[in-house]
């Protein structure tokens, strides 16, 4: 290693972090807009409104599917289920991860071994096995997957959340509210769990992006939600006319890496570096 | 080893196999209530809804529907606990036979995925700190992040079309090629030529994972006291790097991927839908298409143990390897 000053090195990791944070929410906000305006944004419904298979030109500026839909359609229709998807699955899991954590880790004891061994048994579930057998069992729908994600998400959440309570629960101001007659919800609620709302918030935005992959998987298998345009959809038929019509496969599998990225790049920015 | 620490090692891995008893009770239950919530009835699916209420009755008390939810629970959990998952409707065959058939051919593309992935993680991790916070470092913190952010799938479809159908190096899916290959040694070449483009793309999304947590580790091994000394003695900086830093950097690699194990089985399924793998996930997507319900759950509680027992295999040797870790 070479020797760079310690300062400067912790100035180029916090500029990278913040330009890390600054091109996720430009991305983000992209997705949002498309996610607000896209149906209205779109020349039309998801249709046959073309010939089959129309490379990118001005009247389909991305290209036709197999069945003579415009693509730019499908892309910004899509955008919906994805930020959807993600927000809800992260929102649940923080939900859930924080009272959970939060009760674990105050309690401690057998309350919280308890907690922590049923966290694991969800923690270990493969996701898209879960799915795939809830879908065969009570059909596919997007709040239904949504609700399995978060499901699986929360332990993670959790442990989080139990680790900062854990670490704040014997600090001076935590004695000092107890001293001034706090009862234990008004402590847990007011005093110990703000500390864990930041990491958590990092943490939820890393969860988002992975929930956009879950679902984008499963519509790629065709289970998704039949009566919303999703990228992993429009991937799944693109399989069969990637050789000729390269069209179909490229941007919807652009659109999900960016949305993804977005989610990453502003958790990874809001992450704290140390050097 | 020291006598007291393989004693507590012991202890650690007795209770560590032990908490699996609660774990697959809860698993068991879960499964239960699943297919007891699930709507429509199993009966009329089997009969058709032309017969007679006595006839209904009569099929109801021959399966077991009859009894209280506690005996069929205690039923069922005794059927798992004998090796039988039930009947496949589709394949006609006891599920627990059709799932492992198709075990072995998962459990390749994992392993095969998970060197891949360390081996990427560990090459992106040993460039990465040849400068920390340097222009390769970001390079390569980008370069994870987008390799996290691309779905398997899309990346597994994109090799697919460029070695397999543009160049025709490699074949298009499946596991063996249908002529004879001859020898023994030829169906292992060929098999491996199937194997590569699946275990890549697995492997290659893995090291977004990978390649972060061997920087972290490889960072961290180049400030203990240990490589100051080697380097105080005079080794060089690859030699510090390659024979100090590199072997404390793939022990927390190797576990993160184990406590992975279950991101690893949904991107091998998604894979093997890609190219045609004949694994559980393959298998899993067609049970779930057909509605095939005693074979879905078979290969999902089949893929829960495997992820879990994946978890305490890694534990355990983890805490074997590292004697610093404090054994609960």
């Amino acid at each position: 290693m070479t020797a760079r000053p310690i300062a400067a090195v912790e100035f180029t990791a916090w500029r990278a972090g913040q330009r890390s944070a600054i091109a996720g929410l430009a991305l983000l906000s992209v997705v949002c807009l498309l996610a607000v305006f896209g149906p209205a944004m779109a020349p039309g419904p998801w249709v046959i409104s073309g010939d089959v298979l129309v490379p990118p030109s001005a009247a389909h500026p991305l290209g036709t599917d197999d069945l003579g839909r415009d693509v730019r359609t499908g892309i910004l229709l899509g955008a919906r289920v994805s930020l959807l998807i993600g927000v809800i699955a992260a929102s649940l899991a923080s939900t859930v991860g924080l009272a959970i954590g939060g009760i674990a880790g105050m309690r401690g004891g057998v309350v919280d071994e308890v907690l922590m061994r049923i966290a694991e048994v969800f923690q270990a579930m493969p996701r898209l096995f879960l799915i795939l057998v809830v879908v065969t069992v009570y059909g596919s729908g997007l709040w239904l997957v949504a609700i399995l994600v978060g499901a699986t998400y929360w332990p993670s959440s959790a442990r989080l959340v139990r680790s900062q309570v854990m670490m704040v629960r014997t600090a001076d101001f935590v004695t000092a509210a107890r001293a001034l007659g706090c009862g234990s919800a008004r402590v847990l609620l007011r005093h110990v769990l703000p500390s864990a709302v930041g990491p958590l918030a990092v943490h939820a935005a890393f969860q988002a992006g992975g929930a956009i992959l879950v679902e984008a998987g499963r519509s790629f298998l065709g289970v998704g939600d039949s009566s919303m345009v999703s990228w992993g959809g429009m991937l799944s038929e693109a399989h069969h006319f990637m050789r000729d019509a390269w069209w179909i496969g490229v941007f919807p599998g652009l659109a999900i890496t960016l949305t993804v990225l977005a989610w990453s790049l502003l958790a990874d920015g809001l992450t704290p570096r140390r050097s | 080893m020291s006598e007291r620490r393989r004693a507590s090692l012991l202890r650690f891995a007795t209770r560590r196999v032990l908490l699996l008893g609660p774990f697959a009770s809860l698993l068991v239950v879960a499964a239960f209530t699943l297919i007891q919530l699930a709507p429509g009835d199993p009966i009329l699916l089997l009969a058709g809804d032309g017969g007679t209420p006595a006839y209904y009755a009569e099929l109801r008390a021959y399966y077991g529907l009859d009894r209280p939810l506690p005996v069929q629970l205690t039923r069922y959990a005794g059927a798992l606990l004998r090796g039988d998952l039930g009947q496949s409707l589709t394949y006609q065959r006891p599920v627990a036979g059709v799932v492992l058939d198709r075990l072995p051919a998962t459990l390749v593309l994992g392993f095969a995925a998970l060197v891949v992935g360390v081996g990427a993680g560990l090459g992106l991790g040993l460039l990465a700190v040849q400068r920390p916070h340097g222009r390769m470092d970001g390079a390569i913190r980008l370069w994870t992040s987008i390799a996290y952010a691309t779905p398997v799938f899309w990346l597994a479809q994109g090799l697919l079309l460029l070695f397999a159908v543009k160049l025709a190096w490699l074949p298009l899916g499946g596991m063996t090629s249908v002529r004879d290959t001859g020898t023994a040694l030829g169906g292992v070449v060929d098999v491996l030529r199937h194997l590569l483009l699946p275990a890549l793309a697995l492997g290659l999304s893995l090291s977004a994972v990978t390649g972060r947590v061997a920087r972290a580790s490889l960072l961290d091994a180049l400030q203990a006291p240990f490589v100051l000394a080697a380097r105080a003695r005079g080794a060089s900086h690859t030699r510090v790097l390659l024979r100090h830093a590199l072997p404390n950097a793939v022990i927390p690699v190797v576990t993160v991927v184990g406590h992975h194990a279950g991101s690893v089985l949904s991107g091998a399924a998604l894979t093997e839908v890609v190219f045609a793998w004949p694994g559980l996930g393959k298998l899993l997507l067609d049970a779930s298409l057909q509605r095939d319900v005693p074979l879905a759950m078979g290969v999902f509680l089949v893929g829960m143990v495997s992820v879990v027992v994946a978890n305490v295999v890694v534990d355990i040797t983890y805490h074997a390897l590292d004697p610093r870790l404090e054994l609960r």
